[in-house]
């Protein structure tokens, strides 16, 4: 079954010519096959050109390459449909795209594809990576692998259940509010978003700049140490990346967490927090605490204002970013007797519900006589949060919380309820607004067989302390081996 | 920031009445349908209803943030390097003719 393996242990039997990775390969191709039409995670796929991949990395591994040089040669890794990959569709799960081909690379796909990963698939999402349980796709909602009545999370939906059922070794997503460490929480996997400037954007569609992120799905915090070493670091085609040295990742998570301190927020006990989710990541956080972890409470007292800043920045941000889709350069046209009548039937046909009332909201809060009172005002409140966070790690080297509220809700549950949808967002977007990194890592399950996600939260550039954290837990835990049972 | 974006309203209430979707979809570049609109608009008022409780805070002394990481300008010498040909740039293009993208007529 080398579809189940990790990125650790396929490297290993790659090196070792126990496997090959056209036959890895060939095993995801099979995988998706016979699992797919009840996930809906691939929303497009062409195996001649991932086997022609695979081939390469065959070939590179008969000739001597190791993976010292190439950390992934021969992976299969799936992409987000939110990210460029020369001559593969991208389409970012929405209508207005219409047939678009990318006519070039992203710098993160050039990097996997110097390290020798075999780069397939266009994985499904909330379309243009608005939502959190990826139904807002053009293309149909993605479905949770444990339970597939329910929502994988999102919006990096297909990201996470791609993993999850073992239909590739890991994949990209990306995260503008909680969009990979929802889903990876949803789904029993590990998923990691780095800090802001730490990964190139360049070929990233953009949704909101100033908060977006690209990082790993992966089926262990190892295997992310990984990727994150591959696809990290500083890219003069994207001007909001940071010149900072990236650790060796993999080789710095392995210490222990003695004196390692923790903070638990005392703001984070909302309401709507499930009593199963609560009681998994207690128990999580006490095995931490007995791993040699100091435990202390701290307080983020704007944590209540999170989500209406989050969501006026980003609306704001998206109504500037999606104007480009007029229906003039690329993508999908609908006609009309003059230019602005085209843009407008183009993008009323083009985009989904979500999409147009985010573009919208953005777009109110950003006109004349409402700058101030919303976006001005949104980006102060942004400070305070920032500030909060500051403080905070001031006095503790990593802040613990749950991921998500709930586990996995039910497809349609929330879907008329935007502003509900919107709420239980509460423990991720902050991470964003304050431009920290974070990483989810599975913590248990509810008593319906649902997994349930740990987050910790880093500061800036403090990848290594969340994936040493993640890693240490997870070698003394046995949720990240739990797999969902499809036949 | 431009000067003719006047600073409006701590009220709550007016602004909420301010609300004119067919206005702001204007400008947006929108076009919704009638079913749309019915089921946007509450949605859209109940959304702009919750981030007002950011005017509980007294935000008057506080800097507005941005962007997290402080940028600089990143500026290289202006030299010729290759660029996307025309012929990709053109490639997803929903019309276009002799190089160039088509569009409906402007002037009459």
């Amino acid at each position: 079954m080398p579809h189940t393996l990790t990125i650790a242990q396929l490297t290993d039997q790659l090196a070792n010519k126990k496997l090959s990775s056209r036959e890895v390969t060939q095993a995801c191709l099979n995988r998706i096959n016979d699992v797919d039409d009840r996930l809906n995670a691939f929303i497009n796929l062409d195996p001649e050109q991932a086997l022609a991949q695979a081939d390469t990395a065959d070939t590179a591994i008969a000739q001597g390459r190791t993976h010292a040089e190439q950390p992934l040669l021969g992976v299969p890794i799936a992409i987000k449909d939110v990210i460029a990959v020369q001559d593969q569709p991208l389409g970012c799960a929405s209508k207005i795209l219409g047939n678009f081909n990318s006519p070039y690379e992203s710098t993160v796909a050039k990097k996997l594809r110097k390290a020798g990963a075999v780069m397939f698939g266009r994985l499904n999402m909330d379309e243009f990576a608005m939502g959190s349980s990826t139904e807002n796709s053009a293309f149909g909602p993605s479905r949770n692998p444990w339970d597939t009545e329910r929502i994988p999370g999102g919006s990096s939906g297909g990201s996470a259940v791609a993993v999850a059922a073992d239909e590739c070794i890991a994949s990209l997503g990306s995260d503008t509010g909680g969009s990979i460490r929802q889903p990876a929480a949803h789904c029993g996997c590990v998923g990691l978003k780095p800090s802001y400037g730490r990964v190139s954007r360049y070929g990233l569609v953009a949704f909101a700049s100033s908060l977006d992120q690209i990082g790993p799905i992966t089926k262990t915090a190892g295997d992310a140490a990984t990727m994150l070493g591959v696809i990290a670091g500083h890219d003069e085609r994207d001007s909001t990346s940071v010149p900072e040295k990236v650790p060796n990742y993999s080789a710095e998570i392995t210490d222990n967490i003695k004196g390692l301190k923790i903070g638990l927020p005392r703001e984070y006990q909302v309401d709507g927090l499930d009593p199963e989710v609560k009681a998994a990541v207690e128990s999580a956080v006490n095995k931490l605490e007995a791993l040699g972890a100091e435990v202390r409470e701290i307080s983020l007292p704007h944590t209540d204002y999170a989500i209406a800043t989050y969501y006026i920045i980003a609306t704001a941000e998206a109504s500037a970013n999606l104007a480009r889709f007029d229906g003039v350069r690329y993508g999908a046209r609908v006609d009309g007797s003059d230019p602005e009548q085209m843009n407008r039937k183009t993008r009323g046909a083009g985009f989904g519900e979500e999409v147009k009332r985010r573009i919208i909201l953005g777009t109110y809060v950003l006109s004349s006589g409402y700058y101030d009172a919303y976006y001005l005002r949104a980006l102060k409140v942004r400070t305070l949060i920032q500030k909060d966070f500051l403080d905070a790690f001031g006095q503790v080297d990593l802040i613990a919380s749950p991921t998500s509220p709930t586990p996995a809700f039910k497809i349609g549950e929330k879907s008329g309820d935007p502003l509900q949808m919107y709420l239980s967002d509460i423990y991720t977007i902050s991470c964003n607004l304050a431009g920290l990194c974070g990483i989810s890592v599975p913590c248990g399950f509810s008593s319906g067989g649902l997994p349930i996600g740990l987050q910790l939260l880093g500061r800036p550039f403090g990848e290594s302390d969340l994936l040493r954290v993640a890693n240490v837990y997870e070698q003394s835990t046995d949720w990240h081996l739990k797999r969902p049972e499809l036949g | 920031m431009p000067s003719n974006r006047s600073s409006k309203a701590t009220s709550t209430k007016t602004d909420r009445m301010q609300f004119d979707l067919q206005h702001v979809v204007k400008l947006a570049r929108i076009e919704l349908s009638a079913e749309e609109e019915k089921r946007i608009s509450p949605q859209l008022s109940e959304i702009i209803q919750y981030v007002e409780k950011l005017n509980e805070l007294d935000v008057d002394e506080i800097e507005p943030t941005a962007h997290v990481v402080q940028l600089t300008n990143v500026l290289r010498e202006d030299q010729p390097r290759p660029s996307l040909s025309q012929d990709d740039a053109m490639r997803n293009a929903p019309k276009s003719a002799n190089g160039l993208f088509v569009v409906p007529k402007i002037v009459e």
